[in-house]
């Protein structure tokens, strides 16, 4: 074979590592894919720890409005002082800091550092067969970019006024003029968080492309990838071209904050008084909701498809057989990448925009359905006859299919222009995408700790601890959001700090039912207790990591694909010998073989 | 731990890694101009009429910018083949050329093009009228501390600022330091809203010889330099040019620093350089073309 897994000869790339490395060397500023990916699953397990902590105390100010915060009251006073949280409670302006600030550390600071970046570096090269990433400084680059965008948003919380507070959309005119006590204030400490997360994508985004192009193993030919890959994949290319327009908003926004700019201010704009704000006026609220939706959309898809590739992985893996409809799988993943860049609008159905153009993008919202829908019942058809294995990643794969189909379904009636009218930011929106996410993406990244974690550490987290937070977690995950399907329905619209109090019906005024607003009670306390399900899962992985169950061998799953042909857990370098590939990614049960399972670097046999 | 396909390409791309990856980048950066231009494009056709400027942009100027940046994105082709035919000195000739190319680029645009629309100013009159000009003289009414046998005073003194100041706002004209008492203005010949004989009749109440308009403070509505605050013409106009100024630099200290510090690689990996000097040249050449759509952009329509 000519050189392929070599370099050119004289011309080794050097690297630190064949020396002696320091401890900041080898945890801070490593260079090593596997280091990487831990780092990002870290710092992103803390930031959904401290966004859930965010919501639960919106959820108090939601069921208990006016009331102060029962036990952390007093702190939340001490830190955040008497404005924000006078006596304990959560003001109105603090409610909307912690919506903002919930939205977007969900989004930008959790869910995809660890869905995208975190599973993504760890298993992705080793899926493929190389020995680590293809610009391995550009990705220790932009993990620290990441964690320096989570400083400056966590400090914008601590910003003369208060953390942003105009919606994790950051809408101008309000995102320019909620804050005008201060110049640089939390929405500026938001703009330039944003930029560096979005640095860090992007960065991350060419390293994933070139990686999966170039440095795949031979004989491992794209349709011999693993799903997973194909995922990120898609998932790398949809951040590389989604986020660079929102980075140009994001500057333009920080202009007109900073600068005076109308880049978003229209022309004769009045705050509270009889002549226009001093600015030249002469922009677009419009502008900025086009760009923001522009990366918004794509970005719900980044979201969801490291996930459905996750689970695919681990549906594959437990019920013994091989995927149902691989191409299918392929090409839905290729179509939804395609189709996420020509639906935005359907996110701008009640700016005004006309029929003709929310013809197009409600059309294009419908076909966007269907690969996502192809991809799960593929996922469903692969258990048909299957020898399912129900461990603790296997149940929270199994799970996501349900809890996914009833996010994406109930997406559909929010794709129509005349039904969005009335469900336009409702409740019904809010539980529409959290179960997409929550249930939906959280459940298949439990699943994926679950299942890599003895890869990585050795030792297998414990299954009676991962199956009580199974259960818990999918009662409690449906009991907080399925009431908020009635509750949009029946009108009641987000962001209300009081829960809607403002908007009860009384017997002269139309208004919300007291029903609709009761829920929020039953809601909030489901809330606290999804929270308090994560205990076993936080107990179970940090016992499990000196105290687990030693794995029996390198492939204690008895997979297929190429992440377990690797030492346990895999050194620099990854595989004790070059890879190559030559069978499809699962090759599970095949009729004559010597075992369940072959894997792939296995070699034909002599005939 | 070898990284395959660093220096050597793989063959079923044909494709070096870094080569790869910077057309990835581009890419993303071609969604990043496009947003840019997209929100120019947008802005400018939603925005009232008259509020639009346009010719206040110096065209030759921008043509030998053009010109510039434009032989740059040759000589930088020109250095990487030499590289290619192992002609290290001719392509220290032709990379030279290039960072001068882009230091001229910049100190054109940041020392001259920019502090021009720094010190050019607008004035939008009580009365609806409006002119831009030069400022030639300011009235002024500064407040000054003094201390004398024991007494703080604070008192208003006089003053005169000749010459056209920079960055003055209608805040200038009534500080907490200082007051604009009145502005001497040396009017354009004409004003971007208007045709030429409407503009000349409203500033006819001008010198007879120095054509210059004195305005107190109380005529004047708004005061603006040309800066982004000014209008969303100017904001964009800023916005775009900055940034790609800001590629101009980065791309020149890159270029700069493989043509010193960085050509040591010659000596030991004369390939892995060649392909970073490549590299660098193709980023070169999507700053040049970012600015051959700004240019028509901006100073042509």
């Amino acid at each position: 074979m000519e050189a392929t897994t070599h370099a050119a000869p004289g011309h080794a790339v050097h690297t630190a590592h064949h020396h002696e490395q320091t401890f900041w060397q080898k945890y801070i500023f490593s260079t090593d894919h596997k280091v990487i990916g831990i780092q990002y699953g870290v710092t992103a397990l803390c930031f959904l720890f401290f966004g859930y902590c965010l919501m639960g105390l919106m959820r108090w100010s939601m069921a208990y409005p006016d009331k102060p915060v029962a036990i952390i009251g007093p702190v939340l006073e001490l830190l955040l002082g008497k404005d924000a949280a006078p006596g304990g409670r959560v003001s109105a302006d603090l409610y909307n800091a912690f919506g903002a600030m919930h939205g977007t550390i969900m989004v930008f600071l959790a869910i995809v550092p660890l869905a995208f970046a975190s599973f993504g570096n760890y298993v992705v090269p080793l899926q493929i067969g190389a020995v680590d990433m293809a610009f391995p400084r550009v990705n220790m680059a932009s993990y620290h970019c990441y964690f320096l965008g989570g400083v400056v948003m966590f400090s914008s919380f601590f910003m003369p006024g208060g953390a942003a507070k105009s919606g994790w959309t950051s809408y101008s005119p309000l995102a320019t003029l909620a804050e005008r006590g201060y110049l640089v204030n939390g929405q500026t400490f938001w703009i330039l968080g944003m930029v560096l997360l979005i640095t860090s994508s992007l960065l991350g985004a060419v390293n994933f492309c070139a990686t999966i192009i170039q440095l795949r193993a031979p004989g491992m030919t794209w349709m011999r990838l693993p799903f997973f890959v194909w995922a990120q994949f898609v998932t790398a290319f949809i951040l590389l071209l989604a986020f660079p327009p929102l980075e140009a908003a994001g500057v333009m926004q920080l202009m007109d904050n900073l600068f005076g700019t109308s880049f978003f201010l229209p022309s004769g704009l009045m705050m509270g008084g009889s002549t226009p704000i001093p600015v030249s006026g002469g922009g677009s609220p419009l502008l900025w909701q086009h760009l923001f939706w522009f990366l918004g959309h794509p970005e719900v898809y980044v979201l969801i498809l490291p996930a459905m590739g996750i689970v695919a992985e681990i549906i594959a893996n437990n019920t013994r057989k091989p995927l149902y409809g691989y191409k299918s799988l392929v090409y839905s993943l290729l179509a939804i990448g395609f189709l996420s860049f020509i639906v935005w609008a359907h996110h701008m159905y009640l700016t005004g925009m006309g029929t003709k153009i929310s013809t197009f993008f409600q059309t294009t919202t419908m076909i966007i359905s269907i690969p996502s829908v192809i991809i799960l019942t593929c996922l469903f058809i692969s258990l048909w006859g299957g020898s399912i294995r129900f461990n603790t990643p296997m149940l929270f794969a199994l799970a996501f299919l349900p809890m996914f189909g009833i996010g994406g379904l109930t997406g559909l009636p929010l794709g129509f222009n005349f039904a969005d009218l009335h469900l336009h930011d409702t409740y019904y929106v809010i539980a529409h995408f959290h179960y997409v996410v929550a249930p939906g993406t959280i459940f298949g990244l439990f699943a994926g700790i679950y299942y890599w974690f003895p890869k990585i550490t050795g030792r297998y987290m414990d299954e009676r601890l991962g199956k009580i937070h199974f259960w818990l977690s999918l009662l409690f995950m449906n009991l907080v959001f399925q009431p908020m399907f009635q509750q949009g329905m029946a009108g009641m619209i987000r962001r209300m700090y009081n829960g809607g109090a403002t908007y009860l019906g009384t017997d002269s005024e139309i208004g919300l039912a007291p029903s609709t607003i009761w829920w929020n009670k039953p809601i909030s306390h489901a809330a606290w207790a999804l929270g308090l399900a994560q205990i076993p899962f936080i107990i179970n992985f940090f016992m499990s990591i000196r105290k687990g169950k030693k794995v029996e061998n390198d492939n204690p799953w008895a997979s297929s694909t190429l992440e377990w042909q690797t030492p346990t857990p895999p050194p620099h370098g990854n595989f004790d010998k070059p890879m190559e590939v030559f069978r499809m990614p699962y090759s599970y049960s095949v009729p004559g073989a010597g075992s369940d399972f072959t894997p792939q670097n296995e070699p034909e046999k002599a005939r | 731990m070898d990284i395959p396909y660093t220096v050597k390409a793989r063959p079923d791309t044909g494709l070096f890694n870094a080569k790869l990856g910077i057309w990835l980048f581009l890419a993303s950066e071609v969604m990043l101009f496009g947003g840019l231009f997209s929100s120019y494009i947008l802005l400018r056709v939603g925005a009232d009429p008259q509020t639009w400027p346009q010719g206040l942009l110096n065209i030759p100027v921008g043509t030998f910018n053009t010109a510039v940046l434009i032989t740059s994105s040759v000589t930088v082709v020109l250095g990487w083949s030499a590289l290619q035919m192992n002609n290290f000195a001719a392509y220290r000739k032709y990379q030279f050329v290039t960072i001068v190319c882009a230091a001229a680029f910049l100190v054109i645009k940041c020392g001259y093009e920019y502090p021009e629309k720094f010190k050019h100013y607008e004035v939008w009159k009580t009365d609806g009228t409006r002119v831009t000009g030069h400022i030639v003289s300011a009235d002024v009414s500064n407040r000054t501390v003094r201390v004398e046998g024991g007494v703080t005073n604070v008192v208003w003194e006089s003053g005169h600022l000749e010459g056209s100041p920079w960055l003055w706002s209608t805040k200038t004209l009534n500080g907490e330091n200082r007051k604009v008492l009145s502005l001497k203005l040396h009017p354009d010949s004409t004003h971007y809203a208007f045709p030429a004989k409407d503009h000349h009749a409203a500033v006819k109440e001008g010198n007879e010889t120095t054509h210059e308009l004195e305005f107190k403070p109380a005529d004047i509505k708004r005061l603006s330099a040309f800066v982004p605050a000014h209008s969303t013409y100017f904001a964009i106009y800023f916005t775009l040019t900055a940034l790609h100024g800001l590629h101009v630099l980065g791309g020149g200290l890159v270029i700069a620093y493989l043509w010193g510090p960085g050509a040591r690689l010659w000596k030991t990996d004369p390939q892995r350089y060649t392909n970073r000097v490549e590299v660098s040249g193709l980023f070169w050449h999507f700053v040049d073309l970012v600015w051959i759509f700004l240019f028509p952009v901006f100073y042509l329509l």
